[in-house]
C-alpha cells in the first residue's frame, strides 16, 4: 500500500519508520474548535475562531512540529485531538477510531495512548504529592495491574527519565527543579505506555542547559520506544531540532506543512519566511535581517478575522485575490504544502544564509551527533 | 517631535564620553530569618552611552539582582556592598527620596512581564501621565500632549484614540510599548530592559529590539539588556557579559566573545541552544549538573563541578576575572581553545 493518499507524505526522513504499510498514527480532519464570547448577562457578542478547519495526519515513530505565535491555535488545536474539549466540527482518527465520536469510557479507552506534556512543571504537578504518587496516579486511574505492579513500573519509568528511584520517589514538586519536574510530567505521561504524546511548549519556561537535557531525553525516547510527539512551540529552531514534519499554524489555520528540512531551507509561505527572519542567530556574524520590512503590525482578532487569506493584513505579497478569495492548502513538491495564492519561490536561500546540509539519515538507529558542527557555519 | 523630545543641557552629560554607569565590585546579600544567601559576588561592569551591554546568565545566576540593587528596588532584606556611579555621583547607599531623583530621569527600567507591570484599572494614558508629571513640572495639558508624543514615538498607532484604553485592550506587545514609553517619559540616559521580550513572540520581539534600537540611536541612551537568550544578545547588542552563580565569568565585545569564546560555561550555553543549522534529532551537548548558587567563602571556580575541562587547581582556586586578551576577560585556568565556538 503506498502512503500517496491526498499527497500525503510518509515519515519525511523514514526515521523510526514501521515497515508494517499502515496508516498514519493520528489522522486530524477539518477541526474547528470555536468559542463564543458573551458580554454582561450572557448576551453572545462574538465567536473566536480559534481553529478553523485543520487537517494533518501524524505517522509512527514521526514528529510533528507546530510553530506560531501566540493566539494562533496551536495549544486549542492540542487539546481538540485530546477531546477536552472536544472540537466542534471535524474527526480525530487515533489508532484506526474516532475519538470525535466516542464518549465517557470508550473515550478514555481509545486515549489511553495518547498522553500530554504541558508547558509549567510546577503549576501541572500537584505540589503535595509525591514523585512517585504523581507517576502511579495515570496508572491508578486506568486500574493498571495491582499494587505491586503500578510500583515497579512507576520505578521503571522514573528510571527511564533520568531520575533515579531510590533518590527522587519521595520528593515533592518543590524539592525539585524546574527540569527535574518537568522530567517528572514527563514520566507520567510514559505510564502508560503512550504511542504518541503531545508536548505542548513543554520545554519553553527551562534554561539553555536544562532544555538542552529534556529535548535530549525527548529523543532518547523517541529512539528507544519508538514513540511519535507532536511538538509544539512558539521556538522554530527548537522544533527543527526535534521535528521531522513542520506545519505552521496562523491565526486558526495551517499555512504551510512539509517537511522539515524542505521548510527552513526553501519556505513558501511569506508569514513562515518571517518567523525565520524574526530569530536572532547566536552568531553576531550573521546580518540581521530588518523585520520591518517582511512583516508589519500585530496578529489580527480571531473574533473577527481578515475575509479570504488570514495573514494579508500584514503580508507584503497580498493582492486583492488574496482578500475575496480563501488560500486552500496545495502541494508543490515533495509533501511540502503551502495555503498562498503567491507562494515564493521554492528554493532561494534561507533567510539566514545558511545553507542546510542534508546528510542522509540512517533509519531507526538515533543518530551520532556532533556537536561542534552547529557552528562551523558560522 | 524629535525637536520636543531634546533632553534639557544637563551639566556633565557628555554623549560619547565617560561611562555612564560603572559598577565595581557589587554584592548582594539577603538576609532571611536566620540564614543569608549571596546572590551577586563582585560584579564590575560599565555602561557607555550609546552602547548596548547584554548580561546573559541563566536563572537564579544574579542578573536581576545586579540591575535592581544598582536601580535600588532591592527589599530591605538586601545588603548590597560595592560601588555604582552614575556620571560620578555614587548611587549605593543613596536615601531613597535622593535615589528617586535618579530613577526615571537618568535610569529607568522595563520589567519582563508588561501585563503585571501595567494598572489594569487605570487608563493607560493615565498611567504614562503620571510617569511624566512625577518627574517634570508640567501642567495636566501638556502632560498629556507629551503622552501622545511619547505614544507616538514608540510606534503606537493612533496615539490620540488609544490614550484612553485600559492595558486589557492591548496586546503583549503594545504592553511592552507602553512599558518603554512609560519608561522614557524622563528622557533616561540609561534604560534597563530586564527580560523585556522574553514573553513576546519572535516576530514580536524583533519589532520591539528594532524599536529599543532605534530610540537608543535617536535619544543617545546607553541599554542594558539582561537576557538568558544568546541569540538577542549576539544580534543586538555591543558588550556582552556572561554571569554564573553571581559572578561575571567572561566579558567582551560581542564580536569577539561569540567568535572566541573561552570560557567552558558559555561555551556550553552556546553549544546547547538549538539552531536552525542543526541537524535534526542530532543530540545538543549538555553538561550536567545544576546551577551553583553564589559563595563566597567557597574554594574554586563555581563552574569547576560541571565543567568537562576542570582539573585539580579549578576545585582550589577561583580562577580571576582577568583582561587576557584585548578587551576580553574571562575567568578559567584552562580556557577553551580559541577557535571561535566550533
Amino acid at each position: 500500500m503506498s502512503d500517496s493518499r491526498n499527497g500525503s507524505p510518509g515519515p519525511a526522513t523514514g526515521m523510526g519508520h514501521h515497515p508494517t504499510g499502515d496508516g498514519p498514527l493520528l489522522e486530524a480532519r477539518d477541526i474547528v474548535q470555536e468559542f463564543v464570547v458573551r458580554d454582561y448577562g450572557g448576551v453572545k457578542s462574538g465567536v473566536v475562531h480559534a481553529v478553523s478547519g485543520v487537517s494533518f495526519e501524524i505517522w509512527p515513530g514521526e514528529t510533528l512540529g507546530i510553530v506560531g505565535e501566540t493566539g494562533s491555535g496551536k495549544s486549542t488545536l492540542a487539546r481538540s485531538l485530546l477531546q477536552a474539549p472536544r472540537p466542534k466540527s471535524g474527526s480525530v482518527v487515533f489508532a484506526g477510531t474516532d475519538l470525535v465520536t466516542l464518549r465517557g469510557r470508550r473515550l478514555l479507552r481509545a486515549r489511553r495512548q495518547l498522553q500530554m506534556v504541558f508547558q509549567d512543571p510546577f503549576s501541572s504537578l500537584d505540589p503535595k504529592w509525591r514523585v512517585a504518587e504523581l507517576v502511579a496516579e495515570p496508572l491508578a486511574a486506568y486500574q493498571v495491574g495491582d499494587r505491586a505492579a503500578r510500583r515497579h513500573r512507576v520505578s521503571e519509568v522514573l528510571e527511564l527519565v533520568g531520575l533515579p528511584p531510590a533518590e527522587y520517589a519521595h520528593r515533592r514538586p518543590r524539592e525539585l527543579s524546574g527540569g527535574q519536574c518537568q522530567r517528572v510530567a514527563i514520566a507520567r505521561a510514559l505510564a502508560l505506555s503512550p504511542a504518541l504524546i503531545v508536548c505542548d511548549e513543554a520545554v519553553s519556561s527551562l534554561d539553555v542547559l536544562v532544555q538542552a537535557q529534556v529535548l535530549n531525553l525527548f529523543e532518547r525516547l523517541r529512539a528507544e520506544l519508538g514513540l511519535s510527539y507532536l511538538f509544539i512551540a512558539h521556538d522554530l529552531a527548537l522544533v527543527k531540532q526535534v521535528s521531522d514534519r513542520v506545519a505552521v499554524m496562523y491565526l486558526g489555520k495551517l499555512c504551510e506543512v512539509g517537511p522539515a528540512d524542505s521548510i527552513y531551507s526553501g519556505p513558501l509561505h511569506p508569514y513562515t519566511l518571517a518567523l525565520l527572519d524574526s530569530i536572532p542567530s547566536p552568531d553576531p556574524e550573521v546580518p540581521r535581517s530588518a523585520v520591518g520590512g517582511t512583516i508589519r503590525g500585530e496578529p489580527p482578532s480571531p473574533v473577527n478575522p481578515p475575509s479570504g487569506c488570514r495573514f494579508r493584513t500584514r503580508c507584503p505579497r497580498a493582492d486583492e485575490r488574496c482578500a475575496t478569495e480563501e488560500p486552500r492548502l496545495r502541494v508543490l513538491g515533495d509533501g511540502h504544502a503551502v495555503a498562498c495564492h503567491f507562494p515564493l519561490e521554492a528554493g532561494p536561500p534561507p533567510a539566514n544564509g545558511q545553507a542546510p546540509v542534508r546528510v542522509p539519515l540512517p533509519a531507526a538507529t538515533p543518530t551520532e551527533g556532533r556537536p561542534g558542527e552547529a557552528a562551523s557555519t558560522g | 517631535m524629535s525637536a520636543a523630545l531634546d533632553r534639557p543641557a544637563r551639566a556633565g552629560a557628555g554623549v560619547g564620553g565617560g561611562a555612564l554607569l560603572d559598577v565595581r565590585d557589587l554584592r548582594v546579600r539577603f538576609h532571611q530569618g536566620g540564614t543569608s544567601v549571596l546572590a551577586v559576588n563582585g560584579v564590575s561592569f560599565t555602561a557607555w552611552p550609546g552602547r548596548t551591554l547584554a548580561i546573559v546568565g541563566e536563572s537564579g545566576s544574579g542578573k536581576t539582582v545586579t540591575c535592581r540593587a544598582v536601580m535600588g528596588l532591592l527589599p530591605p532584606s538586601a545588603e548590597v556592598a560595592g560601588a555604582a556611579s552614575f556620571d560620578g555621583t555614587e548611587l549605593l547607599g543613596l536615601a531613597d527620596r535622593q535615589l528617586r531623583r535618579h530613577r526615571g530621569a537618568d535610569l529607568a527600567m522595563v520589567f519582563q512581564d508588561p501585563a503585571r507591570s501595567l494598572n489594569p484599572t487605570m487608563r493607560v494614558g493615565t498611567q504614562v501621565t503620571e510617569a511624566i508629571r512625577s518627574h517634570l513640572p508640567l501642567g495636566r495639558r501638556e502632560a498629556r500632549e507629551r503622552a501622545v508624543e511619547l505614544m507616538a514615538m514608540v510606534r503606537i498607532p493612533l496615539p490620540g484614540r488609544r490614550f484612553s484604553d485600559y492595558p486589557h485592550q492591548f496586546s503583549g506587545g503594545m504592553r511592552q510599548r507602553l512599558m518603554i514609553a512609560i519608561a522614557l517619559a524622563c528622557h533616561p540616559r540609561l534604560l534597563i530592559a530586564d527580560e523585556a521580550t522574553t514573553s513576546l513572540d519572535v516576530t514580536t520581539q524583533a519589532q520591539i529590539m528594532e524599536l529599543l534600537l532605534d530610540l537608543q540611536a535617536e535619544l543617545g541612551m546607553g541599554l542594558i539588556l539582561i537576557s538568558h537568550d544568546l541569540g538577542l544578545a549576539a544580534s543586538y547588542t555591543d558588550d556582552v557579559a556572561v554571569m554564573y552563580a553571581g559572578g561575571i565569568v567572561e566579558q567582551a565585545p560581542t564580536r569577539r566573545l561569540f567568535g572566541h569564546v573561552r570560557m567552558p560555561y558559555t561555551k556550553a550555553l552556546l553549544d546547547a541552544v538549538p539552531r536552525l543549522e542543526r541537524q535534526a534529532h542530532s543530540p545538543l551537548p549538555v553538561v550536567g549538573g545544576q546551577p551553583a548558587s553564589a559563595k563566597a567563602d567557597k574554594a574554586g571556580c563555581s563552574f569547576a563541578p560541571r565543567c568537562p575541562s576542570a582539573r585539580d587547581r579549578c576545585h582550589t582556586d577561583a580562577p580571576p576575572l582577568a583582561e587576557q586578551a584585548p578587551g576580553h576577560r574571562w575567568a578559567c585556568w584552562f580556557p577553551c581553545e580559541d577557535g571561535g565556538h566550533a
